[in-house]
C-alpha cells in the first residue's frame, strides 16, 4: 500500500465526497445532547440533593433507590432501558389521554437519557458540596429572617459552589463521553457517523483518529474554562496548598 | 483539578446503608409495594425464554468478570509507572505519560475501542509478518482488542490517581528510608510504592466498579459477554424489557457483590486517623 493512499486527507473534505461535513455535524449532535443533558441531570441533581438533604423519610429512601440503582448499572443498559421505556410510556402516556402517538426525536431521547444518568451522578456531587456549607452561615441567614427560598438563593448555592464545580465539571466531561453510546442506539452522533465514515472508505485509522481529536479538543477546551469558572467561584477563598 | 474526583461518582463501599435500624414502617411498606412489583414484572412479563438461555447467560457473567479483572490488574500494573513516571520521572518520559493520560481520559472510551478494533484490525492483515507470526490466531479474535482497550483506559484514569497518591507520600518517610540506607528500589519497594496503592485504595476500588460498568462495551466488537448474551435474547424472542431488565439487575448483584468484597476488604487493612 502506498504512502499517500494511506493518509488521504481529501476524505476530511467538508464538501460531498469528503466526510468532515458529517463528521462536524455529528460532533454539534453530540454538544446539543450533552449539553440538554447535562441542564437536565443538574436540574433533577438540585431536586434530588436537597430532597435526600431537607425532604421526608419516604422521598429520601427513593431518592437513594434512584442514585444507587443508576450508578450501580452500566451507562449503555441504562440507556437502552431508558431509550425503549422512555418512548413506550411516553406513547402509551399519550394513548390514554386519547391523543395521537409521536415519533420521538433521536435528540429529545438521548438528551432525556443522559439527563437522567446524569441526574444520578449529580445529586450525589450537590449533596456532598450542600452539606460542606458551614451551616452557621445558614443559621445566620435564618436568622436575619430570610425565606428558605432566599437562603437557598442568596446562601446555600453560592456558597456551595467551589465544593460543587470539580464534581460537576468532571460531570460536564462524562457527559461529553456518554453522548458517545448513543451510537449503539442508532442516534447518529460523532461516533455512529464515524464509523459509517469509517466503513465505507475503510480508512478506520484516519476517521476515528480525527474523530478522537474533537473530543479531545472538547475536553481541552472545557478544562480551560472549567478553570475560569473554578477560579471566579473560589474567589474570597483562600489559596489552596 | 478535575483528576482525583472520578472516586466520587462511582459507588464506594460507604455509600451501602447499615444493617441497623434498616426496618422502619416506611421501608417495610415501600418494601412491600417493591416487592408487589417484582411479582408483576415475574408475572406479567414473559419470562419462559429464560431457562434456555441459562448456560449462555452464565457463561457471559464470566466472559464479563474475566474481562474486569483481568484489564483491572493489568491496567493497574500500567498504571504505577504511569504514575511513577509523572511524579520522578524526566522530562522524556513525564510528557508521555502526561500526554497518554490526558488523551484517554479525553476521548470516549467507545471510541478507542473501535479505533483498535476495526483500525487496527483492518490494518495487521496486511502485513505477512503479523500474519505469520504466532500471535496472529489470537488477534483475528476480538477479545484481544477489548482487553488492550479496557487495561489503557482503566491504567489512564488509575495512573492519574496513582500520581497523585505517589506525589502525597509524606516526604519525611522517604527520608527517613534513605537515612537507613535504603537503596532507590528497595525505597520503591518497601515504603513508597505500599503507601501510595494504601492511599489510593479507596480510589481504586470506585474506579473498578466504573470498570465493571465499561465491560458490556466489548459486546460491540463481538465479544460475548452478558451484555451480548442478552442482545442475542432479545433478536431472538423480540422481546424488549425483560432482558434488559435481567441485564439490569445482573449488573446490579455484581457492583453489590463488588462493594461488599472491598469493604470486607478496607476493614481488614489497619488504618489510623482519615
Amino acid at each position: 500500500m502506498a504512502a499517500d493512499s494511506f493518509i488521504n486527507w481529501s476524505l476530511l473534505a467538508l464538501s460531498a465526497p469528503g466526510w468532515g461535513g458529517v463528521l462536524l455535524q455529528g460532533f454539534l449532535h453530540s454538544i446539543e445532547i450533552a449539553v440538554g443533558g447535562y441542564a437536565l441531570g443538574l436540574t433533577l441533581g438540585v431536586g434530588g440533593a436537597f430532597g435526600k438533604l431537607y425532604g421526608g423519610p419516604v422521598l429520601r429512601d427513593l431518592l437513594e433507590c434512584y442514585t444507587t440503582i443508576v450508578r450501580a448499572v452500566p451507562e449503555l443498559v441504562l440507556i437502552l432501558l431508558l431509550y425503549y421505556a422512555g418512548t413506550d410510556l411516553l406513547n402509551q402516556f399519550l394513548g390514554t389521554l386519547g391523543f395521537a402517538t409521536v415519533d420521538i426525536s433521536g435528540l429529545m431521547a438521548g438528551i432525556f437519557v443522559i439527563g437522567i444518568v446524569q441526574g444520578a451522578y449529580s445529586t450525589e456531587v450537590l449533596r456532598g458540596a450542600i452539606k460542606a456549607v458551614p451551616s452557621g452561615q445558614i443559621e445566620a441567614a435564618r436568622a436575619y429572617g430570610m425565606s428558605p427560598a432566599k437562603v437557598l438563593r442568596r446562601i446555600t448555592l453560592p456558597a456551595m459552589l467551589p465544593y460543587a464545580i470539580p464534581g460537576l465539571a468532571n460531570l460536564w466531561l462524562i457527559a461529553t463521553k456518554d453522548t458517545a453510546l448513543l451510537a449503539v442506539v442508532g442516534f447518529s452522533e460523532l461516533t455512529l457517523v464515524t464509523r459509517q465514515a469509517a466503513g465505507t472508505t475503510k480508512a478506520y485509522f484516519l476517521f476515528f483518529c480525527a474523530a478522537g481529536a474533537l473530543y479531545l479538543a472538547l475536553t481541552l477546551l472545557s478544562n480551560i474554562f472549567i478553570g475560569m469558572i473554578e477560579r471566579h467561584a473560589r474567589r474570597g477563598f483562600a489559596e489552596q496548598r | 483539578m478535575t483528576d482525583e474526583t472520578t472516586h466520587a461518582l462511582a459507588l464506594v463501599p460507604e455509600d451501602l446503608p447499615k444493617a441497623e435500624n434498616f426496618l422502619k414502617p416506611h421501608r417495610i411498606v415501600l418494601m412491600l409495594l417493591f416487592a408487589g412489583l417484582v411479582v408483576a414484572v415475574a408475572v406479567f412479563m414473559r419470562w419462559d425464554w429464560l431457562p434456555r438461555y441459562l448456560p449462555r447467560l452464565g457463561s457471559g457473567i464470566l466472559v464479563s468478570l474475566a474481562m474486569l479483572f483481568s484489564t483491572a490488574i493489568l491496567g493497574f500494573l500500567l498504571a504505577v509507572p504511569l504514575g511513577l513516571v509523572q511524579v520522578t520521572g524526566p522530562w522524556f518520559l513525564k510528557l508521555p505519560a502526561r500526554l497518554f493520560c490526558t488523551i484517554i481520559r479525553g476521548t470516549p472510551l467507545l471510541l478507542q475501542l473501535w479505533l483498535l478494533y476495526y483500525g487496527l484490525g483492518s490494518l495487521f492483515p496486511q502485513f505477512p509478518a503479523i500474519r505469520h507470526s504466532f500471535l496472529w490466531p489470537y488477534l483475528r479474535e476480538a477479545w484481544p482488542y477489548g482487553v488492550a482497550a479496557l487495561t489503557l483506559s482503566f491504567a489512564a484514569y488509575e495512573g492519574e490517581v496513582m500520581r497523585g497518591a505517589f506525589a502525597g507520600v509524606p516526604q519525611g518517610e522517604l527520608e527517613a528510608a534513605r537515612a537507613y540506607g535504603m537503596g532507590r528500589w528497595t525505597m520503591f519497594r518497601r515504603i513508597w510504592l505500599p503507601r501510595a496503592v494504601h492511599r489510593a485504595l479507596p480510589t481504586l476500588n470506585g474506579e473498578t466498579v466504573l470498570q465493571l460498568k465499561s465491560t458490556p462495551l466489548v459486546a460491540t466488537i463481538t465479544v460475548i459477554d452478558v451484555y451480548a448474551v442478552i442482545s442475542k435474547v432479545r433478536q431472538e424472542t423480540y422481546l424488549t424489557y425483560e432482558p434488559l431488565l435481567l441485564l439490569a439487575l445482573i449488573y446490579m448483584c455484581l457492583t453489590g457483590i463488588l462493594v461488599l468484597a472491598f469493604r470486607y476488604f478496607e476493614n481488614r487493612i489497619p488504618t489510623r486517623g482519615a
